[in-house]
């Protein structure tokens, strides 16, 4: 007995070395600034002299006075409202439709390749097809096809810039999740299937409904875990088609505006503010999903 | 009749998706070819009215302009290159050994609160990077890293998608393998080394890809760290060689810049695609 227990205790020290390197950077880098981060908000803090407490002001001022701030999350909601969904639900359909056809590797490859490329470089690949002028090439299309006669203001029009920006997060972000999907799809049980088929289940579609999106929760989970603190975190793609904060602020986003508060004024305790506000919409999101997908009969 | 109506149907179905498929490889493949053919584009195609898709006359202009003309004034292309090479291959590097020797202590060793420990993990996938980005700021400042390539680095190893990802693999692994080991006096060390990675190889190769695109296309990383423009990495380089929306003048350098930027993500992720995918089959993501 006392043999036994020496041996366990020597391996719960091993683990711990094992686990030292990791806990270190974890802790220093993950959990230490959001705790940081939470104190911080609640202070005026500007590097130059240490931290004064000013409880919530900051978070009074977020919500009364910073008319910008309003726009920023306006913007970030109205980004993440339309790209989120859209790019997940596309990711897991295209998922679906990949593992029934063939050439499997080439369709996922050219599916997933947009979202291993830089943001940057591809948001400015893509101001070329969105450009404002004759040279843009959605323009120069539209133009020569004679559906407009001048060029649609694409990244400088307020109203128009909404889509852009949604379209090329589409495009960069449907491959979050993908991965999981397509291992799930792969992952399904063909018996499965057939006993459904005895059950009554007649079409692909009733399948995927009935079947597949169920034993697929875990899967769909991840994904859209993913997926929320993609959205949420919007800021490159924007600023760099139009600009932080961009024309009359279309493009300010949450990140931007964190970004322009801590780094720019050096103002680190509206900025985690700001990131709290940031955090605590990432977190009721999750809980959400959390609920709707968490499986709670495994 | 009714079967070969029935074939009829569902080739009329297959071809529907083959075509809807295509579409949206055009649609996803379009910037990429585009950016292609840019960066092969002679001087004079680039400025052309109408725009150009496709280039006709393919040249080396564009990186001949980005590796010698800009580099008598400015910082040369090639340190750019250099600086994300270095903060890549030491992030990955990095990321695999700590969290894989954090997954084994997690999975294959009894730790004390382990549980409570990985499930603190799962829950930090939830957080983006920006909601981290002030304080982390102050912890990297207090570390004495700031402006340096180490600040690049440390606060990136542990990443807890890619300790999540290798802990589900690990788990797969049968401790009967491992118990039979242990009876050989093979030691911790041993199982970890000699039985939990070579087993697990395509694990972790999903973690290096993962690490490496993610590292090699970090922005706000060195956008906030870095102040001093010799170590500045491609992203940001990029960024600088845009100017400004639209401008045409280095257009042909940009191209040409974003496409060494951008292939080297694509190439690792074709060479790695079916050990990647199987990772993502074998993590009973759960």
């Amino acid at each position: 007995m006392s043999k036994k227990r020496k041996f366990k205790d020597r391996e719960g020290l091993v683990a711990v070395l094992f686990f030292i390197p990791f806990g270190i950077l974890f802790l220093l880098f993950t959990i230490l600034p959001v705790v940081i981060s939470l104190v911080l908000s609640f202070t005026n803090y500007s590097v130059l002299q240490s931290p004064i407490w000013v409880s919530i002001d900051n978070y009074n001022y977020l919500f009364t006075q910073d008319d910008l701030f309003l726009v920023a999350l306006k913007n970030t909601l109205t980004f993440a409202m339309f790209s989120g969904p859209i790019g997940y639900v596309m990711s897991f359909l295209v998922a679906w439709v990949i593992n029934s056809i063939h050439f499997k590797k080439f369709f996922s490859l050219m599916f997933y390749a947009p979202s291993i490329t830089s943001g940057l470089a591809m948001s400015v690949v893509w101001l070329y097809f969105f450009s404002p002028d004759r040279y843009g090439f959605i323009n120069n299309f539209l133009l020569q096809a004679g559906l407009i006669d001048t060029p649609i203001l694409w990244t400088q029009d307020p109203s128009k810039i909404v889509a852009v920006v949604v379209i090329v997060s589409v495009w960069m972000g449907m491959g979050n999740g993908f991965l999981a999907f397509l291992a799930g799809f792969q992952n399904m049980d063909a018996e499965v299937y057939e006993a459904a088929r005895i059950d009554g289940i007649r079409n692909k579609f009733q399948e995927l409904i009935y079947i597949t999106v169920p034993m697929m929760k875990p899967m769909l989970l991840f994904g859209a875990i993913n997926t929320i603190s993609g959205s949420f975190g919007v800021y490159e793609i924007p600023m760099t088609l139009a600009g932080s904060p961009g024309p009359e602020n279309a493009t300010l986003t949450l990140v931007g505006h964190l970004n322009d508060y801590a780094f720019t004024r050096m103002d680190l305790g509206y900025g985690s503010a700001i990131a709290v506000i940031l955090f605590a919409m990432t977190f009721l999101v999750g809980r959400i999903v959390f609920k709707v997908l968490g499986s709670k009969d495994e | 009749m009714k079967i070969r109506r029935r074939l009829n149907g569902i080739t009329a179905s297959k071809v529907f998706v083959y075509i809807f498929m295509i579409a949206l490889v055009c649609f996803t493949a379009m910037p990429l070819v585009y950016l292609v053919s840019s960066a092969f584009k002679p001087v004079d195609e680039l400025m052309v009215f109408p725009p150009k898709f496709f280039t006709t006359r393919p040249s080396l202009d564009s990186f001949k302009e980005l590796f010698t003309a800009m580099d008598s004034n400015t910082i040369p292309f090639t340190r750019y290159i250099w600086n994300s090479v270095v903060v890549s291959v030491a992030t990955v590097a990095g990321t695999v050994v700590v969290c894989s020797m954090g997954a084994f202590a997690l999975t294959k060793i009894r730790m004390p609160g382990g549980n409570f420990i990985f499930n603190l993990i799962v829950a930090t996938l939830m957080f983006s990077a920006p909601v981290t980005q002030v304080a982390n700021y102050l912890v990297i400042q207090n570390l004495q890293m700031l402006d340096t390539t180490w600040a690049l680095i440390v606060p990136k190893i542990a990443g807890s998608y890619y300790l999540f990802l290798l802990k589900q693999n690990f788990g797969e692994i049968p401790d009967a393998l491992l118990e039979a080991a242990k009876i050989d006096g093979c030691s911790y060390w041993g199982l970890y080394a000699k039985i939990v990675l070579p087993v697990t190889r395509p694990a972790w190769a999903t973690a290096i890809v993962l690490s490496f695109i993610a590292s090699w296309n970090d922005f706000t990383g060195p956008m906030i760290y870095i102040q001093t423009q010799v170590k500045q990495t491609l992203p940001l380089a990029l960024q600088t060689l845009q100017g400004g929306a639209g401008q045409v003048a280095r257009a042909g350098a940009f191209a040409a810049a974003a496409l060494i930027t951008t292939l080297p993500t694509i190439i690792v992720f074709c060479a790695m695609q079916s050990r990647v995918i199987n990772t993502f089959t074998h993590s009973g993501i759960k």
